[in-house]
């Protein structure tokens, strides 16, 4: 038996992110590039024309290279919450476990089956029932995502649950409550229609450099025209989408909201950071050092968007760590200590119910159970020492969201810049603003990634909100085996990128002509 | 009536039903794992590929959908054979990891490692793939090294509710020669229905003729290595649960008596095995016939089932402790909780639509058995 350390917890987080992240190189584009080339040869069957076809089946090409990839790395992160965090799988399983299957059983049956007709059907079924499965893949992709982001959002606002002390387990007590959440619903469409935007960028900086090389114009211009509008479209929800993740952050991480915006004290009427570069001398939370050298804040903006009031009050990190502030809902918040408390309180009882139970005595059993709903909502707060090990890393989770929002700016200037110029007809001889069309898709993957980063650095060190953190989440396996595993995946998963990346420039060099 | 306990006899139908569906598109495994004996040249590696490559996303999704619907239904399993019996999962998924991008990859320019690289992936997907998941699912007959313990969550040093306690972490299996006949006996099964499949989908007819050469030299130590642990399993202590106690006992020929006692299970897996020796008699026997798959990939179904079945029906225990017999997993102490099952039992009601579709899409696919030329004229070549 192995005892658990903080080597072998941190080297499970890094497997997991790692696979994560890998896996987020490719889902986004499997879901933006989808629907783009679904518009296309929607295109085709409206107007006949062959054009359309070519073009939607050179993007196809790209979407099946991609889509390879992703599903390989997918398969890791299903099984990676038994093999890597197998507590986890117990404590929470009954609940998380169901998204994951009708995952796996609707949406991925079918993206996989009809996909299959996509590629090798062209022959065999006729124009229209081609065309809906096109886009029945493409509705099987994003299912796959609606499932799994239900499941993630669960993690960070768990709802529609009970603990139950005789299987040690929290249970589902209501299936709506769970795939309905608000944290859900935003999850989704913010993180949907992001990929969206990268889809866009993607077809826009690869119709540029055809461009750039003055060829397939044609098959350019099209593929320009449908990718700019949509993503236009795409960044414009995605920011409000995102406005209204931050502002389901507020009500239910606030030491999240409180870490990506650097937010040490809180006020009311807090300002929301526009411009900011902190201060790398502070180190604690509480040693009185000013958080910024510099920084331009948006008066009153945080508690506007995060309470839908201009006085409302904005916790910190130290107001989160010491408690004592109005909470919105009433009542006082209580400070780590307090929670802690409460925490060791809650794992306490549940020892002793155990213990009663066993010895057959139930009236001592009940009383102990009711110590332990009472205080169930900290039971995770139980398992930690210091209210250090509360605290995200905050310029990782500073930056990242940072480098989001900014982004999530900029793909809105990029996308009207192109339809106007498309508009204007004189994009062609614009190098310079061509060279930053394909210089654009990076940071679309960039904007994707660190959105990630904002999300799951954010809430650490839970793995389900106030219930579980990652100590008690992990499973007891040597952490030189974990150690392991995570290289044996980052040199295949890095091997296999690096063909994707060559295959698919490759593809790209030859263009549609060759289709 | 729907009670508890028959939720979670359907769940664990369920779960017999997928491992059984997917016992069959291992067939597709076992094509890879002839990519370098039954294929003489690239021409037909190339006919061998394509055929293989229209089927292999159902296997691998069929493998994806039986890990989901095991965390969903039977959790506690989720998280004690994968978190315990890490190498083994490990090296599986490392297997299938492989697999998903070789079809896509090989013939493609630019994909840096060579064409024959993602054929040795594939090889190996086939090889390993099939063995080590026959290896895995031969513990539930054999047993495993763990313990649970549920109020271990209460310890804040060391709460981990499921433990392994060999240091080996899966890799101890192997040392256990009845996993490996099942692993051989997968490993050769997936073979067989492999050349079934190529004698009923391909036109070249010195591949049929080949495949049909081969079905012998795979279908018979298949049936070897399949009699040896049936019989093996059945003369042996299978992992008893007192109905009344719950407590685990060693009982011997227990999963022979499932079947006596199970009649309609028993009934079945005689007429699957019946039916997989029907496919593949005729096909040796008569060099015309080609539809030896559709009865024994039924057959594998119906009997994968069953064997699946009577590890966790009539009070046995499924995923069963050598280590601490009381520890044993169960369809009742692993499963999640009524509600879930119930949640869970309605989403099934769709699974006949997606069967639906699998199989008109089947159907469109494949009216006709391929040659080369289809390949090309569908646009989209491996
Ligand atoms: C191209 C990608 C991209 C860009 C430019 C942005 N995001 Fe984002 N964001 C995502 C891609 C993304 C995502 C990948 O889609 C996430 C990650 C996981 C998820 O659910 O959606 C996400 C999640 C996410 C969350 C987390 C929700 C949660 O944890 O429940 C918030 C609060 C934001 N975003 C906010 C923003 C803001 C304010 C942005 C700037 C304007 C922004 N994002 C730009
Ligand atoms: C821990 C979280 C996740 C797990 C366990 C997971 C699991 C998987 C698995 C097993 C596959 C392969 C499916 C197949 O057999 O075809 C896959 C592919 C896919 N996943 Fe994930 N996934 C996760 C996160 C996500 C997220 C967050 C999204 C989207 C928002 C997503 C979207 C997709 C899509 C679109 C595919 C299709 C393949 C592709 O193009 O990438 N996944 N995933
Ligand atoms: C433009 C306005 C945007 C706003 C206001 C916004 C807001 C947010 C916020 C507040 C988070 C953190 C949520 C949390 O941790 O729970 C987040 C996460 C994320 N964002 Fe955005 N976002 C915007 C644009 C974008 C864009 C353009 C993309 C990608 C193209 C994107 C992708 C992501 C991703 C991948 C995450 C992590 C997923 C999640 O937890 O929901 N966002 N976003």
């Amino acid at each position: 038996m192995e005892l658990l350390n903080a080597s072998l917890i941190d080297w499970s987080r890094a497997q997991f992110a790692m696979t994560a992240m890998y896996h987020w190189l490719f889902v986004p584009l499997t879901l933006g590039l989808g629907v783009i080339m679904a518009i296309m040869e929607t295109m085709y069957v409206r107007t006949g024309n062959e054009q359309w076809k070519k073009t939607a089946k050179f993007w196809m090409v790209i979407f099946g290279i991609n889509f390879a990839i992703g599903v390989a790395t997918g398969i890791i992160l299903e099984f990676q919450f038994g093999t890597n965090w197998s507590n986890y799988s117990w404590f929470v399983g009954d609940i998380f476990g169901a998204p994951l299957a009708i995952e796996a059983s609707l949406a991925f049956f079918m993206e996989a089956t009809f996909i299959s007709i996509m590629f090798f059907g062209w022959k065999r079924v006729g124009k229209k029932a081609h065309l809906a499965a096109t886009w029945l893949t493409v509705l099987g992709a994003t299912l796959s995502a609606l499932w799994i982001l239900i499941a993630n959002a669960w993690m960070q606002y768990p709802v529609g649950m009970e603990f139950n002390p005789d299987t040690t387990r929290n249970e589902m007590i209501n299936f709506w409550q769970i795939a309905l959440s608000p944290v859900a619903i935003n999850k989704f469409f913010h993180t949907v229609l992001s990929c969206w935007i990268l889809g866009g960028v993607f077809v826009v900086g690869v119709s540029a450099w055809y461009f750039i090389k003055k060829r397939e114009i044609e098959f350019a211009r099209q593929s320009m025209k449908v990718a700019a509008a949509f993503g236009l479209v795409a960044s414009l929800l995605t920011a409000w989408t995102g406005h209204g993740s931050a502002y389901q952050v507020a009500q239910k991480q606030p030491m999240k909201l409180a870490v990506m915006e650097g937010l040490y004290e809180g006020s009311h009427g807090e300002g929301l950071i526009a411009v900011a570069i902190p201060n790398p001398d502070k180190k604690s939370y509480n040693d009185g050092i000013e958080p910024y050298i510099f920084d331009i804040k948006i008066p009153k903006a945080l508690s506007l968007m995060g309470y839908n009031d201009f006085d409302a009050f904005v916790p910190g990190i130290k107001d989160i760590v010491e408690g004592g502030y109005e909470l919105p809902e009433g009542g006082k918040a209580l400070s780590f200590t307090e929670k802690q408390t409460k925490g060791r309180t809650a794992i306490q009882a549940l020892a002793d119910y155990k213990i009663a139970k066993k010895a057959g005595n139930e009236t001592e059993a009940a009383r102990f159970k009711e110590v332990l709903r009472e205080n169930y909502a900290y039971f995770g707060y139980g398992y930690l020492e210091t209210p250090e090990q509360l605290i995200p890393n905050i310029p990782m989770v500073f930056w990242a969201f940072h480098i989001m929002v900014y982004l999530g700016g900029y793909f809105i200037l990029l996308f009207t810049a192109v339809l106007f110029f498309l508009y204007r007809k004189n994009l062609e001889s614009k190098k310079w603003f061509l060279w930053t069309c394909v210089w654009s898709i990076p940071l679309a993957y960039i904007a994707g990634q660190a959105g990630w980063i904002v999300a799951e650095m954010g809430r650490q060190p839970w793995t389900i909100q106030d219930v579980l953190p990652v100590q008690a989440a992990v499973s007891a396996i040597s952490t030189n085996s974990v150690i392991i595993t995570f290289f044996l995946f980052l040199i295949l998963f890095t091997a296999l990128l690096i063909a994707e990346i060559r295959i698919m420039l490759n593809q790209i060099r030859k263009g549609p002509g060759s289709h | 009536m729907i009670t508890y306990s028959f939720l979670q006899h359907y769940w664990w139908f369920l779960i017999s039903l997928i491992g059984g569906l997917l016992s069959f598109l291992l067939f597709v495994q076992g094509g890879q794992s002839m990519l370098f004996s039954l294929a003489r040249d690239k021409k037909e590696r190339h006919i061998l590929v394509n055929a293989l490559g229209r089927k292999w996303e159902y296997t691998f999704t069929t493998l994806v959908t039986f890990g989901g619907a095991m965390f969903a239904s039977f959790p506690l399993f989720y998280s004690t054979s994968f978190g315990g019996a890490y190498w083994v999962w490990m090296a599986i998924l490392f297997c299938f990891v492989i697999q998903a991008v070789s079809y896509e990859f090989q013939s493609k320019p630019g994909n840096v490692y060579g064409k024959r690289t993602y054929q040795v992936f594939l090889f190996l997907n086939g090889l390993l793939g099939t063995f080590l998941l026959g290896t895995a699912i031969a513990t539930f007959f054999t047993g495993s090294e763990f313990t649970v313990g549920k109020g271990n969550i209460t310890d804040l040093i060391n709460p981990t509710i499921s433990r392994w306690e060999s240091a080996w972490h899966g890799l101890e299996a192997l040392a256990n020669p009845r996993n490996w006949t099942l692993g051989l006996a997968v490993f050769f099964l997936s073979r067989t229905l492999a050349c079934l499949f190529f004698i009923n989908r391909l036109q070249d007819e010195k591949l049929v003729s080949r495949a049909r050469k081969l079905l012998m030299f795979n279908a018979f130590p298949f049936v070897l290595f399949f009699l040896v642990f049936v019989i093996w399993t059945f003369a042996s202590p299978g992992f008893a649960v007192d109905p009344e106690t719950k407590e685990v006992s060693m009982v011997l020929y227990k999963y022979f008596n499932n079947l006596l006692e199970m009649p309609v299970v028993g009934i079945l897996f005689v007429a699957g095995v019946l039916l997989v020796l029907l496919g593949i008699g005729k096909s040796i026997i008569s060099s015309e016939y080609n539809k030896g798959i559709w009865f024994s990939g039924i057959g594998t179904v119906l009997t994968v089932c069953c064997l699946l079945l009577i590890t966790g029906f009539n009070n046995t225990a499924f995923y069963p402790s050598t280590h601490d017999l009381q520890s044993s997993l169960t369809i009742e102490n692993a499963s999640s909780s009524e509600f879930t099952l119930s949640v869970m039992a309605v989403v099934s009601i769709l699974v006949p639509i997606v069967l639906g579709y699998i199989i008109y899409a089947w159907g469109v696919m494949e009216k006709k058995p391929f040659d080369a030329k289809d390949f090309e004229d569908d646009g989209h070549v491996y």
